[in-house]
């Protein structure tokens, strides 16, 4: 009997309807490619008259440039992805960002032997400023944020923890978890913390307060004052204002612990 | 500059820390003070200045006294400023530098910036007035509100005035500036929507369209900033300018990286290429894609990821096995060592010397000691000892 469907002319039949569809199928996706290279060029003009009226704006105000940057993300686009990207080349928001990134990258190697990774943002962005000189650009906190989370991707394990009213910026691949980063949140009111203020705020045991400040310890965050009056006192070097400390060079930190 | 009075420098206690700013020169209305070169400090409750030198010459001038204050751009040889409209003097103000001031307004000059993140904290705190509802261990002598409103010095209402027409122009060229990004941004969003079906169909096809224009699109994406839906970061970005890259910097690299012991980490390499380019520079992730690709086009290099995720770049010819051997002996000849101590040794960065270490301690041929001391390596004598 004859039967639909089925057989090899059927089959045949199938086989057709999906080559054709594969055939048109590709015809559509270079159909689009060539539009979206149309449009890329139309964009590019658009961009180049936007960048010649206010390229200026993007230099001088810091709230522009948020603006910018915030209108950017919500329309799923990164002008700082690409030295190569359109944003970079004509408004030349890439070499800001980019240069910042080496400014920070370089501050923050040079006090790692006393922090051991860990700085206040404010800090970071005083040291920026003022290897930056006097002819150079001023830049705001949000510019410093947004370079180091671009700095991200360079695998040093550069990230911002919010502490506090503040944020800390970490330099170095040391693993901090949530414990970590809530010691470092009581640490911040006056940059250090004992094994008791821990227990008594955070209601943890012992075993729990010791891991968190050992690990802090072996990573070179924290530095433990044994002969503090009542307990020993774990303080945290990022969270040392200007107003206590002084720049020492790494040989002279050794020397004074001879 | 006759508001101010001596203070101690010191903040009373629940009066906290705002910002503080070095390099700034202060200015009696238009003329320049003695007060040179210090650090300017915002609390909750005053605005401070600390000679730089000599920390003890300090004044300061309490909140409540600013009537309101702004920006004054910088200009050739000239520092950004900040100009501080202030209260008339109250009949019971201490001891201070100035005892008498033609002018109503100071400026802080910014000679070493830091006049935006300032400006802002500034602004927050005249608009919080946490000193009205903190109240601080030392009366602070506050000219009293009443008085304010009462006695306005002649000037007041003109001040205002010019700030009203300068507020409408700055609004008016930010309004136009963001009318046009506005229009921008639409553009863009097309763009982004277009690039989102077209790789919906790339990936639908797998394989169907064309080894080239896929790169095509990919190099489309790069322009735009767009990140790639297609391959997401596996591979990175291939295109060619990331080729192109790739060569170039090999080319560059291979000398320092050398000197460097065979490896660099990725973000020294990032430091080193930007500041030898002065512009056009290379964002993070550009750097990461062409490294990425450094296997695929035969050149002498690598890009490695150690498991802590520091990335390095490391000569092909490096060997591996080598630097372990060398490593162990270094630690056998000496007991042990810690990170520290060996990247002194050899002359690496200690991020590198910890990752070297470590290598040789996942092959077992050291053991570690981890105590808050330090963290030491040891040979690993249940291998070698019977």
């Amino acid at each position: 009997m004859h039967r639909r469907g089925v057989g090899a002319g059927a089959i045949a039949k199938r086989k057709l309807a999906e080559a054709k569809y594969k055939e048109r199928g590709t015809v559509m996706a270079e159909d689009q490619l060539a539009q979206m290279s149309k449009q890329l060029e139309m964009f590019k003009t658009h961009l180049e008259e936007f960048a010649s009226k206010h390229k200026q704006e993007i230099r001088k105000s810091s709230q522009f440039r948020v603006q910018f940057q915030d209108m950017c993300a919500t329309i799923g686009v990164d002008p700082l992805a690409s030295g190569k990207g359109f944003w970079s080349e004509m408004l030349g928001v890439g070499d800001f960002y980019y240069e910042l990134g080496v400014q920070i990258i370089e501050v923050c190697l040079a006090l790692k032997h006393r922090n051991g990774g860990l700085i206040t943002l404010d800090e970071l962005h005083q040291r920026v400023l003022k290897g930056r000189g006097k002819f150079a650009q001023d830049v705001s906190q949000d510019d410093l944020i947004r370079a180091i989370k671009k700095l991200k991707s360079l695998g040093n394990g550069f990230s911002i923890i919010p502490v506090g009213g503040r944020y800390l910026v970490q330099s170095v691949p040391a693993e901090l978890n949530m414990d970590h980063t809530v010691v470092l949140q009581i640490a911040e009111k006056n940059g250090y913390v004992t094994v008791s203020e821990i227990k008594s705020s955070l209601k943890w045991d012992t075993e729990r307060t010791n891991q968190v400040l050992e690990h802090l310890l072996k990573e070179g965050l924290a530095w433990v004052d044994k002969q503090a009056p009542e307990e020993p006192q774990y303080w945290l070097p990022a969270l040392f204002s200007d107003l206590y400390s002084q720049d020492v060079t790494p040989e002279e930190a050794d020397e004074s612990l001879q | 500059m006759d508001r101010f009075v001596w203070a101690s420098g010191l903040l009373e206690i629940n009066e906290t820390l705002v910002i503080q700013q070095r390099g700034v020169r202060l200015y009696d209305g238009d003329e320049k003070t003695k007060f040179d070169l210090g650090t300017v400090v915002l609390s909750t409750h005053r605005l401070l200045w600390r000679e730089q030198k000599k920390h003890d010459c300090c004044i300061a001038l309490l909140l409540s006294q600013i009537i309101f204050f702004e920006e004054q751009a910088a200009g050739i040889g000239k520092s950004a400023k900040i100009v501080v409209h202030l209260q008339p003097i109250p009949p019971n103000k201490e001891a201070g530098p100035y005892q008498s001031s033609k002018y109503s307004y100071i400026k802080l000059s910014f000679k070493e910036h830091g006049q935006i993140e300032f400006y802002r904290r500034l602004s927050e705190e005249l608009s919080q007035k946490r000193w009205e509802r903190i109240s601080v261990s030392q009366p602070m002598q506050s000219p009293g509100r009443s008085q304010a409103g009462r006695v306005r010095a002649a000037g007041i209402v003109g001040i205002e005035r010019k700030l009203e027409e300068k507020r409408k122009e700055t609004d008016k060229n930010i309004t136009e500036a963001f009318e046009d990004l506005s229009k921008l941004m639409k553009k863009a969003k097309e763009m982004v929507d277009l690039s989102k079906l077209i790789a919906n169909k790339i990936k639908d096809k797998q394989g169907d369209i064309s080894e080239d224009e896929t790169i095509r699109f990919k190099s489309y994406l790069l322009s735009m900033g767009i990140a790639n839906p297609v391959t997401r970061e596996t591979h990175g970005s291939g295109t060619h300018y990331h080729m192109q890259l790739a060569k170039q910097l090999s080319g560059i690299l291979q000398a320092p990286v050398e000197e460097q012991g065979g490896m660099m980490a990725l973000t020294e390499v990032y430091c080193l290429t930007n500041r030898a380019r002065g512009m056009e520079l290379l964002s993070p992730e550009d750097l990461v894609n062409a490294c990425k690709m450094f296997e695929a086009l035969n050149l002498p290099m690598r890009l490695r990821i150690f498991d802590s995720g520091v990335m390095v770049v490391q000569l092909q010819s490096h060997n591996e096995d080598e630097m372990i051997a060398s490593a162990v002996e270094t630690v056998s000849e000496r007991g042990f060592i810690s990170s520290e101590e060996y990247a002194k040794l050899v002359g690496i960065s200690v991020l590198l010397a910890k990752e070297r270490l470590l290598l040789a301690e996942k092959v077992g041929h050291l053991c570690r000691d981890d105590s808050v001391e330090s963290l030491r390596f040891y040979p690993n004598l249940f291998l070698t000892r019977d």
